[in-house]
């Protein structure tokens, strides 16, 4: 029954193409930027002392679940979560709430996806997708990954695995539904708040590793690589910077294009031209991250030698131009 | 970036999907444009890809001279390291380091085969083939 209403929709981003999703199966229709920027999503870590197949955890957005978790506040909601110890629980839980006739979210990892290109399938355990049906003749679930073009089906044994795929940040069989409609927030007054949030981390996080000090960072590990001594493993690390940036559904850029699109979004929802002239400055920001990226796989592909002094410099000035652009972006919601 | 500028580049990675970017279309306004792939991109997926693939092959070679087990080409092939491996499987790294020794790995008991190509997602009878 609910396979019949559900429409899918193909987003840049897992957790807020399926936030979106939900959001708006459950009655308020907001756009995949604006429950980006409505979370405060944005943001830039780098945790050298966390590795992934002996390479450094990288992100471009906050924390998993932060997505889930942050637009409870703002749309006056409250979301549900449950995780299971038994892969058999989370399955007849998963079943009960789809025969309630439920759209429901599920964290999984990516490795264990069939249905998901060969060339992606690492384990990357933080993914997002829906689940809003069953197949009765032969108990496929039908899933919508946002991620996707269109929606996708999944046999029960490959979905159990891929939540129940342990390692770091193990879903745990994750699920999440809305407990209650979402409401239509007070725009003028939801939108400031996330925006300050966002500034707040990116210009002042009592942590060296987030915001603008943590490209910074990044790009003094770029310039202590050792690229005469090991290039291999230099271009490695600098392909690992590039993948989370570019492949990792970022909407390109890391983020930046869909955040200069929340806040397009935004300076018509609370009147604030201004935040509109920051949309077009935070769409150069997010142009130079793509040339950066490009710099650094030509690099890769030795086709300009491996210099990543030249690297460093690019995050160096991205750093440099991000400060300038959250501190005006605070200072713009501040005034208004 | 605005939506021609999108890169269209046919990558091989995406096994023909698209992808959806925030870009600046007809109308001035920030949309949702689909890319069926971008150099750039392609070079960094098949680079981890072949990090993973050369890990493997050299790992086949030590097991045919005796210096490592199949396990050690198992695990790389499921794009994995000792770490993963050990999480994965529930056991302790230094109980799957010691299992890549050809010896102990030989010895290896039915439950921990059963285990670990559970871990692994291959049969268990697969578990000795390297081929």
């Amino acid at each position: 029954m609910a396979a019949a209403c559900f429409v899918h929709q193909h987003a840049s981003h897992c957790e807020s193409g399926v936030m979106s999703a939900i959001v708006r199966h459950y009655g308020l229709p907001l756009s995949e930027p604006m429950v980006f920027g409505l979370s405060s999503a944005l943001t830039f870590a780098f945790l050298p002392f966390i590795k992934l197949s002996g390479l450094p955890l990288v992100s471009y957005r906050m924390p998993p679940r932060t997505i889930i978790r942050g637009l409870q506040k703002p749309l006056r909601f409250s979301m549900r979560t449950e995780t299971f110890r038994r892969p058999e629980k989370g399955a007849a839980r998963l079943d009960e709430l789809l025969d309630a006739g439920r759209v429901v979210g599920l964290q999984v990892s990516v490795f264990w996806l069939p249905f998901m290109p060969q060339n992606f399938r690492f384990h990357f355990n933080a993914h997002n997708l829906l689940a809003y049906g069953r197949d009765e003749a032969n108990g496929d679930y039908l899933l919508s990954d946002p991620v996707l073009e269109g929606p996708t089906r999944c046999a029960p044994a490959d979905l159990a695995k891929a939540r129940f795929a342990r390692g770091l940040l193990a879903p745990k069989g994750l699920l999440y539904y809305p407990d209650s409609a979402p409401q239509e927030p007070a725009w003028e007054r939801v939108v400031p708040a996330a925006i300050k949030k966002t500034a707040r981390t990116m210009l002042h996080a009592p942590l060296p590793f987030v915001g603008v000090r943590g490209i910074a960072r990044i790009a003094r590990a770029f310039g202590r690589l050792p690229a005469a001594a090991d290039p291999q493993a230099a271009k490695l690390y600098i392909g690992h910077l590039i993948r989370m940036q570019e492949e990792i559904g970022t909407g390109g850029g890391g983020f930046r294009f869909m955040y200069a699109a929340f806040l397009e979004e935004a300076a018509t929802l609370v009147a604030l031209p201004v935040l509109a002239e920051l949309a077009a400055q935070m769409v150069e920001i997010g142009d130079l991250w793509r040339e950066f990226a490009l710099a650094a796989a030509r690099m890769i592909r030795d086709r300009d030698p491996l210099n990543p002094n030249h690297l460093a410099a690019l995050l160096h000035a991205q750093a440099a131009r991000e400060k300038t652009f959250f501190a005006m972006l605070g200072k713009a919601v501040r005034l208004s | 970036m605005d939506a021609i500028d999108v890169p269209q580049e046919n990558s091989a990675t995406y096994d023909g999907h698209l992808k959806a970017l925030y870009a600046r279309t007809g109308d001035g306004r920030l949309g949702l444009v689909q890319s069926c792939g971008w150099e750039v991109e392609e070079i960094v997926t098949q680079q981890a890809v072949q990090a993973f693939e050369e890990l493997a092959a050299s790992a086949c070679e030590r097991v045919r001279t005796g210096q490592s087990s199949p396990l050690e080409v198992h695990m790389y092939r499921a794009r994995m390291d000792i770490a993963l491996l050990a999480q994965a499987s529930g056991l302790w790294r230094w109980q799957v380091r010691r299992h890549l020794r050809p010896a102990v790995f030989a010895r290896l008991s039915k439950a921990l085969r059963a285990r670990y190509a559970g871990a692994l997602g291959i049969d268990p009878d697969q578990l000795n083939v390297v081929g």
